[in-house]
């Protein structure tokens, strides 16, 4: 390996650890608010490139379809958890948010895509599509347990994974998709050419990093998520609902995802299922940053898609098992660092 | 219903198991030869996870390791499958045995994050590494043929199986009643209790984690030669998390629950390629493993434990009833006097807080010490520090005449210091009498072996005997098969000096044992505070209750900021000014 090569692989380990570091600063978002470790994540992203193949194809995208099911369900569940606590009159309200909100939604990226819109407009529309998946998922699936012990949603998470898989296959079939760069520009450097669409993906990272940054540090919102993640009790206490903490949580790692998703689509063809290694290389970032340290995490996240890039040079069958492998022993620095004695409660 | 014993039933379960391939059709057999290999998982899950709280995602991966070992050696090398079973063991147990001593010392929910990053590292390996057909996979595997017999017809491998399985479950059952399988149990929870009654939590997860592996062995080896075919896809990321949802599903507390939850998942998934696509048409396919996820996700809001402690509930349950035998031998204790736990100069600093500062105390044999002093005067830190659950940042512990700083908590446990906690530390879903039989880790020998195929009996029966007679001293006879959780604070406090005495320690350290206990309770604690002494015990005690400590203790030491105040018979300190103005602020 000489260095123009190792250079190159730089720059693509870059550009594919940029991808990572949206969906595992998500990915910590959604572990601090909620205690859950969202693997779907890379699920969500793979959505929204589907979802954005389709308006480009002037097709409806599954995803009207996945997030209309979605939202009958979980209206379903909240009017019965309403009335089940005797809270008749506030069904309607929670029905605009839980149906009336996706259904508007759902219509108008439907009416939008007849008018064959500008690439960006249909990259909007697909991640405007995508967000509410996550949310509703977490109404679905995680709000009857918020109080089981983080194993316990770890399990969920993954067997959700699993149904995310199967219903991805239902509404977006077995097809590859690949979209067009949204740039076509390109920059040498140091005799290394740069891609605009990597630098576009590089760009987005830090662009959405810094602004979740902004938003935990100088909005009331961020403030009231971080409180719940401190102390759930305490947050209450202060008049935080963690549940809509946790949804304002996973809105904001939906956007982070799907924002990955559409910036995946033009570099790798993605797949219903491609979304699992996505979500697991995140997650492994993630884990470097301990599931709670937002630059730490980024970094993981870099440092497994420079780890892929190199690992897939020196033998391209492999990558995934050294991927994998690291994650050994950054889980044993992790647990050493965490010196208090955790002790589990007996479920 | 008295014919309903547990027993009978599994008789009946067995007669109908042998009959099975006469009474169905073939392709039920086959269906029920899958469901005995899985179940092999399944069960090997239910010890790693039910019991020992493990929680695994990557199972799989070790069936797989199995199954590829038998499949290359029987069919590249063209060697008998029953050598293919010897290599699929080795091969699996020390792959088992090398990730988990790197992995089983994991905290928490890091530890089955673990189970995901191996898992998924050795699945990718199956379909990447040359020699093992890649994606392809290996086919045309031989048979198992005993003697001139072939096991090839499923009729006949089916037999094998459900002798495998019936062993499996028998050998599982025997090794949870055992010493090894209590400190398993015990687990579940938080390492510290286990620690406090010597045992290495970290040894006792790695046997789980090898017995699991075990059992995942015996299954992939099955497989190979069941299917004669093997690919990566069956020992993917998919089928760890369904190994998982079938011991969750059958019930992971006991390894019935495997069984039955291989069953539930093989014959429902049967069932649901059945009759999905009468309803879903041209998608069956697709909503298959939505269909199956959903159902595990409700299975999972709506009813953890799973299916088994429901069924159990139907059973009339009888506890075997305690029969007399010899008690277990008792260790020698030092006689009167003699110094027994000398604190010399111990300091332990929290970052920036100094909590314990220049302490240096002694208890003497046989007597009763009592530790007080003012909340956050250092009481709770020098606890932990001479039980070894916090090292001492300087000075230095002495017991029985040999220094004990930095020794591990169960290191400290086996020489003969047991505690009690301020917060209550027992295991609510086991009985009175086994949450005491824990206790009888350190004076038991038997390994999983004798356990499993008990060989166990005559300590078992001792040690059961014995902790009766705990229940017995701390009053609680007549509670020994009620479930810890079901008891009053006061007893679970009770029950906890029971489980100590349980441990034949020379040194009782006590933690606020008359908190929350009634004053008719407190009295009896006190007297048998006071007989235990007069057996030879000594015993350590911190407590907030005054009226207990002073009419308890010979000598009490009193704490105030980190340090010692004050030392001497309850009469001297009461009477120390300094004491009484740390406790009332100011001489009146």
């Amino acid at each position: 390996m000489n260095l123009d090569i190792a250079a190159i692989l730089t720059v693509d380990g870059v550009a594919a650890g940029a991808i990572y570091v949206l969906v595992a600063i998500g990915l910590v978002l959604i572990f601090t608010v909620t205690r859950v470790i969202f693997v779907p994540f890379g699920d969500i992203a793979a959505f929204a490139a589907l979802t954005l193949a389709a308006l480009n194809d002037k097709r409806l995208p599954g995803t009207a379809g996945l997030v209309v099911s979605l939202a009958v369900v979980a209206s379903l569940m909240e009017a019965y958890a309403l009335y089940a606590r005797g809270r008749v009159k506030t069904i309607p309200r929670a029905l605009a948010w839980y149906l009336l909100a996706p259904l508007i939604l759902v219509a108008v990226t439907g009416g939008l895509s007849r008018l064959d819109p500008p690439v960006f407009v249909r990259a909007l529309m697909a991640i405007g599509l995508v967000l509410p998946v996550a949310p509703l998922l977490d109404r679905i699936v995680f709000r009857p347990i918020a109080d089981a012990t983080v194993l316990l949603l770890l399990i969920v998470a993954v067997a959700l994974h699993f149904a995310l898989v199967g219903l991805g296959l239902l509404f977006f079939g077995p097809e590859g998709v690949r979209t067009d760069p949204f740039v076509d520009a390109s920059l040498t450097l140091g005799g290394v050419i740069i891609s605009g669409q990597t630098m576009l993906i590089v760009g987005a990272a830090i662009v959405f990093s810094l602004a979740l940054y902004a938003m935990f540090g100088f909005t009331l919102a961020g403030k009231a998520l971080r409180a719940t993640a401190m102390n759930r009790t305490g947050a209450r206490l202060m008049g935080i609902r963690p549940a809509r903490a946790g949804t304002l949580a996973y809105l904001a790692g939906s956007l982070m995802a799907a924002v990955s998703g559409i910036l995946i689509a033009p570099v790798n063809t993605i797949f219903y299922d491609s979304g699992f290694l996505i979500g697991l290389k995140a997650f492994v970032g993630a884990i470097i940053g301990g599931l709670t340290s937002y630059p730490l995490t980024a970094l993981g996240a870099v440092l497994v898609g420079m780890l892929e890039s190199f690992a897939a040079f020196e033998s391209s069958a492999l990558k995934d098992v050294i991927v994998f492998s690291l994650l050994v022993p950054v889980l044993i620095w992790r647990s050493l660092l965490s010196d208090e004695a955790q002790e589990d409660v007996e479920e | 219903m008295s014919a309903l014993s547990p027993r009978a039933l599994a008789i009946v379960a067995i007669v109908l198991a042998l009959a099975a391939p006469h009474l169905v059709s073939a392709f039920y057999v086959t269906l029920l030869n899958y469901i005995g290999v899985y179940a092999l998982v399944a069960i090997g899950l239910t010890l790693l996870t039910g019991v020992a709280g493990v929680v695994s995602f990557g199972q799989a991966a070790l069936v797989g390791i199995a199954a590829y070992a038998t499949a290359w050696l029987t069919t590249t090398q063209g060697l008998s499958p029953w050598i293919g079973l010897g290599f699929a063991l080795v091969s699996t147990l020390a792959a088992a045995a090398l990730i988990g001593l790197i992995t089983m010392r994991l905290k928490g929910h890091l530890l089955s994050l673990s189970t995901v990053a191996w898992g998924l590292a050795i699945a990718f390996c199956f379909g990447n590494v040359d020699g093992l057909g890649n994606f392809t996979g290996i086919a045309a595997i031989p048979p198992i043929y005993l003697g001139p017999i072939s096991l090839g017809p499923s009729q006949r491998i089916y037999y094998l199986i459900l002798a495998v399985v019936v062993a499996g479950l028998w050998l599982a059952r025997n090794l949870l009643d055992s010493r090894v399988g209590r400190a398993m149990r015990a687990l579940r929870g938080g390492a510290l209790l286990v620690e406090s009654v010597a045992v290495d939590p970290f040894r006792a997860r790695l046997t789980a984690f090898l017995l699991a592996a075990a059992f995942a062995a015996l299954s992939g080896w099955l497989y190979a030669h069941l299917g004669r075919f093997v690919s990566p896809s069956s020992f993917d990321a998919g089928a760890g998390i369904e190994y998982l949802m079938m011991a969750m599903i059958g019930g992971a507390a006991s390894p019935l629950g495997g069984l039955i939850g291989a069953a539930l998942i093989t014959w429902a998934k049967n069932a649901i390629q059945d009759y999905l696509p009468l309803i879903a048409g041209g998608a069956a396919g697709q909503l298959e493993i939505v269909v199956f996820s959903a159902l595990f996700i409700l299975f999972l809001q709506r009813a953890r434990d799973g299916v088994t402690p429901y069924l159990a509930a139907l059973l009339p349950w009888r506890p075997a009833p305690l029969a007399p035998a010899p008690l277990l031998p008792r260790r020698a204790l030092p006689s009167p006097g003699a110094p027994l736990l000398t604190l010399e100069h111990v300091e332990r600093r929290f970052k920036g807080l100094i909590a314990v500062s220049d302490l240096s105390f002694e208890v003497k044999a046989v007597e009763i010490l009592g530790l007080i002093g003012p909340n956050g005067a250092g009481k709770s830190t020098t606890f932990n520090l001479i039980t070894g659950a916090l090292a001492p940042s300087a000075g230095a512990i002495r017991f029985l005449g040999e220094t004990v700083t930095g020794k591990r908590q169960y290191v400290i446990a086996r020489s003969g210091i047991a505690r009690t906690f301020q917060h209550v530390k027992l295991r609510p879903r086991m009985s009175a009498l086994d949450n005491v039989l824990i206790g009888a880790f350190g004076r038991l020998s038997s390994g999983v072996f004798r356990a499993a195929l008990r060989l166990n009996r005559a300590e078992e029966a001792s040690a059961r005997h014995d902790a009766q007679r705990a229940l017995e001293r701390v009053g609680l006879g007549a509670r020994a098969f009620d479930l810890a959780g079901q008891l009053s604070l006061g007893e679970q406090r009770l029950l906890e000096i029971a489980r100590a005495l349980m441990t034949d320690p020379i040194l009782l350290v006590l933690d606020e044992p008359a908190a929350g206990l009634r004053r008719a309770e407190k009295q009896a604690l006190a007297d048998l505070l006071r007989d235990l002494r007069g057996e030879g015990l000594t015993i350590l005690v911190v407590e907030h209750d005054m009226d207990f400590v002073m009419n308890l203790v010979d000598r009490l030491v009193v704490m105030d900021f980190g340090c010692k105040l004050a030392e001497g018979p309850p009469v001297a300190v009461r009477a120390d000014a300094r004491v009484r103005e740390a406790y009332l602020g100011g001489v009146a």
